[in-house]
């Protein structure tokens, strides 16, 4: 597979080379049709059941169908009210309140209300409930912390919890939180997630198997309709053939253009670039648990080795931003900004080194060659490897693809390596450092801590702020964490990606957002 | 006739059951399963576990087998994991998609491929000869997924003739005429390499059966030229080229799977190769036991050809 992968590579940078002189020569586009925007998706989706789906790509098309009591504010990852018009949490953090904003109905003409909102719960959680096999709901653990879920009246839905649970709102802004139809779902069963309704802008209107996904206005849209009459999903899983039909004039809005093409499209009048940094982060789990890395001043100075300001510039090429620490920057009400990334010194990894007694040290490295997030892990992997050579580490790479390499990483890295590649994408400052950097997430208790980092003082602020749901009180302990965790360095923070996308010049009022997600409503393309 | 078919078809019984053996074995062999591909980084033991229980994962793989054959006997093969719909839909609705593609290539390499081997032996060491065998060594060599995204380029990007990807229209179209505009680009390319080597054995049949002493008895009974090529010799070549287009139809098929991605054509091809890497299980064994079937198919046709040309072949 490889040398096929090489090529295709290969070919892609030709593809851009000559594409670029294709459309120099400036060649009239062909149209699509007004008011219905084309949009080219990486993939077939899965499934059009917010609570069955895990793939952003799948998110892009729910999250316009659909809504949830909450959602983020635009341009924020900070809630605000959606089909809840208000709520209150009680004092000890374990009851939340719900007012449902009122008249609101489902594309299918059911109403939305309290026993709407109540069923959506219990078919996600409860395995006895009638409609419990329409799943299976891979993220339903997101809602874990859900003890009962009761509906009083029409207009309100209660919520206990079994603990404090900080990243709940956030949560229920997630797309495991929206809202489906109770009518449709026992009506359609097993096949809901192909004869979808909600209460969003857009409705289902079709989808023909990997050929397109049509949503289009929903009229009587509480929020006001949208000016667009319909969107067209398709799915091109071929990045040079997404570039060649958005460069050919068959899609107004492409999603993952190619670090290769990007360049081309901003130097081209006819199409608009966005990119957006968002909660994602791309590091390297270092095994504190044995072997150099064991030792603190070994971490760190992987972390002054990797010249990451190359890596992003030139293997990433500039569609990823250098890693102070744990937490993006898009969680920008809990990030550190006092955190400067380590600067790029081999003097200084050298001095580490030979100060702990490492030099020359043989590591054992795990390179995937691909996997959610993981952007462009065989090359990274290759530069990092050159750049730990500079400082005298003689580093063996292990290649896999990513469910095999998921499956060596998970379990913990004891015994088989001494760093890894990894990246997450999650939608609370919360969820990441929580699974994989406390002790009680070592992999045997369930976690993802897989180099098995242990700092009390982390494992403290971490649990803290988790049951505060003040979100002052809570950015000041995650500002206190990662100023601990990045001196501990039980990671190397590499990057942290910008989403990518391209617009035809017809279309307004698009914007990427920090949660990754493609809302749809406010854009026009007359 | 009639009881040779039957019995073939008879001996595909054990090759079609042994084959779910063999997918259901590899499938079960590598590692990682549907719950970490479908949970990602959210893979813990916890969330897996719980996961292939209500995929149906946690029994036993004998039993799992067993249900699994049980089940297509009865004509369920299952609902794939990653799509939500049944296996059964999705691959026939994929097959027919990749028939239509490699069908169409099959058609255009196995007679552009015989006229330019006829040619090139007629003439052989001639202009038109050397013309030909250089183009063939061209298209031999050149990469498909290659040339497909160079046909995309011009064809699609600076001339806009021919759409870029896809089967039909994405609004509109879906007639006849919409997806021929669709299926040239994707068959032309994937008929390039078996033109080549179909080509390269016409030429070598058609030379040694132009060297037989009943084509120089034909030419001393008077026949034209014409007739003496297509009605003796091509013939008599044929019986030798046609298994080879029973081979090259399952390359075509097997090569199908990059130009169905590069050219985002809905085919089976590109299907199996997403369905691998999110393990979806019974998608895969579904689809890999619907390909197999047809290449059983496919080769029982060639046979009978051949044995239609060629009277020395007992059935």
């Amino acid at each position: 597979m490889k040398p096929f992968h090489a090529l295709a590579g290969l070919a892609g940078r030709f593809l851009a080379a000559l594409a670029l002189v294709a459309t120099t020569t400036g060649a009239a586009l062909a149209q699509t049709p007004p008011n219905v925007l084309v949009v080219g998706q990486i993939a077939e989706p899965k499934s059009l059941d917010p609570h069955a789906v895990t793939a952003v790509n799948d998110f892009r098309i729910v999250m316009n169908l659909y809504e949830g009591l909450v959602r983020y504010k635009d341009g924020t990852l900070e809630v605000e009210p959606a089909l809840a018009e208000s709520w209150t949490i009680s004092d000890d953090g374990l009851t939340y309140t719900f007012t449902l904003r009122d008249g609101v109905s489902f594309h299918d003409g059911s109403p939305l209300d309290a026993a709407a909102v109540k069923y959506n719960f219990d078919r996600m959680l409860d395995e006895n409930h009638p409609e419990h096999d329409t799943g299976p709901f891979p993220l339903s653990f997101f809602f874990s912390a859900i003890d009962t879920v009761e509906a009083p009246d029409a207009g309100t839905v209660v919520f206990t919890l079994k603990d404090p649970y900080a990243p709940f709102l956030s949560n229920l802004a997630y797309p495991t939180g929206l809202i489906v139809s109770p009518e449709s779902v026992k009506s359609q069963g097993a096949d809901y997630g192909r004869n979808p309704s909600g209460t969003g802008p857009f409705r289902f209107a079709e989808w023909e198997s990997n050929a397109k996904v049509v949503l289009v206005r929903n009229d009587d849209y509480w929020g006001g309709a949208p000016a667009l009459e319909a969107v067209v999903f398709r799915p091109i899983t071929d990045a040079n053939t997404r570039v060649a039909e958005m460069l050919s004039g068959g899609l107004d809005l492409m999603v993952e253009v190619p670090p290769d093409n990007v360049s081309q499209f901003a130097e081209d009048d006819r199409f608009t670039v966005f990119e957006q940094a968002g909660p994602h982060v791309w590091f390297l789990i270092l095994n504190a648990k044995e072997g150099p890395m064991s030792d603190k001043r070994v971490r760190q100075a992987v972390n002054y080795a990797i010249d990451k300001q190359s890596l992003t510039e030139n293997v990433l090429q500039g569609t990823a931003e250098v890693a102070a620490g744990p937490t993006p920057p898009a969680f920008s009400w809990a990030y550190n900004d006092a955190l400067e990334p380590y600067p790029h010194d081999p003097d200084k990894a050298r001095e580490l080194i030979a100060e702990a007694g490492h030099e020359g040290a043989e590591l054992t490295f795990y390179v995937t060659e691909g996997g959610s997030g993981m952007l462009d892990p065989v090359s990274m992997g290759a530069a990092i490897q050159a750049d730990l050579a500079e400082v005298g580490f003689d580093v063996k790479i292990e290649t896999y693809e990513w469910n095999t390499f998921l499956g060596k990483v998970n379990p913990g890295l004891e015994g088989k390596a001494d760093m890894a590649e990894m990246a997450w994408m999650t939608n609370d400052p919360d969820t990441l450092p929580y699974l994989a950097l406390r002790t009680d997430a070592w992999p045997d208790s369930g976690g993802f801590n897989s180099g098995y980092y242990s700092n009390p003082e982390v494992d403290k602020l971490l649990e803290a702020a988790r049951s505060s749901t003040d979100q002052a009180e809570r950015a000041e302990l995650y500002k206190q964490m990662q100023t601990i965790v990045y001196d501990d360095a039980p990671w190397a923070f590499i990057a942290n990606w910008k989403q990518n996308a391209v617009t035809g010049s017809a279309v307004e009022g698009f914007d990427l957002q920090p949660s990754f997600f493609l809302l749809l409503s406010g854009v026009t393309k007359p | 006739m009639g009881a040779y078919i039957l019995r073939r078809l008879i001996f595909a019984i054990p090759v079609l059951f042994g084959l779910t053996v063999i997918v259901f074995a590899i499938m079960a062999l590598i590692p990682g399963d549907p719950a970490v591909a479908i949970l990602g980084s959210y893979a813990t033991p916890e969330n897996v576990e719980k996961l292939n229980r209500d995929l149906g994962l946690d029994k036993p793989l004998v039993q799992q087998y067993v249900t699994w054959v049980g089940n297509m006997l009865q004509g369920d093969f299952g609902r794939s994991y990653s799509l939500n719909r049944p296996v059964l839909d999705e691959v026939l609705e994929r097959f027919s998609a990749t028939l239509i593609l490699a069908g169409t290539a099959l058609l255009l390499c196995s007679v552009l491929g015989l006229i330019a081997g006829i040619v090139s032996a007629v003439r052989q060491f001639g202009w038109a000869d050397r013309v030909i065998t250089f183009a063939v060594l061209i298209g031999i060599s050149t990469p498909s997924f290659w040339l497909g995204l160079l046909l995309i380029l011009l064809f699609a990007v600076t001339w806009q003739l021919l759409p870029a990807s896809g089967m039909y229209a994405i609004y509109g179209g879906g007639d006849l005429p919409d997806l021929l505009k669709h299926l040239i680009l994707p068959a032309v390319t994937l008929a390039v390499v078996a033109t080549g080597v179909i080509a390269r054995l016409t030429r070598a049949a058609m030379l040694e059966v132009l060297r037989q002493d009943y084509v120089r008895t034909a030419r001393a009974k008077g026949l034209t030229e014409r007739q003496v090529i297509y009605r003796h010799a091509f013939r008599a070549a044929l019986v030798a080229v046609i298994p080879v287009i029973g081979i090259q139809a399952g390359f075509v098929l097997g090569g199908a799977v990059y130009i169905e991605t590069v050219f985002q054509w809905p085919g089976i091809g590109a299907m199996l190769v997403k369905a691998i890497s999110t393990r979806d299980l019974l998608l895969v064994q579904g689809g890999v036991l619907v390909v197999a079937a047809s290449y059983v198919l496919f080769n029982l046709l060639a046979d009978v050809a051949q044995h239609m040309l060629d009277p020395r072949l007992k059935l």
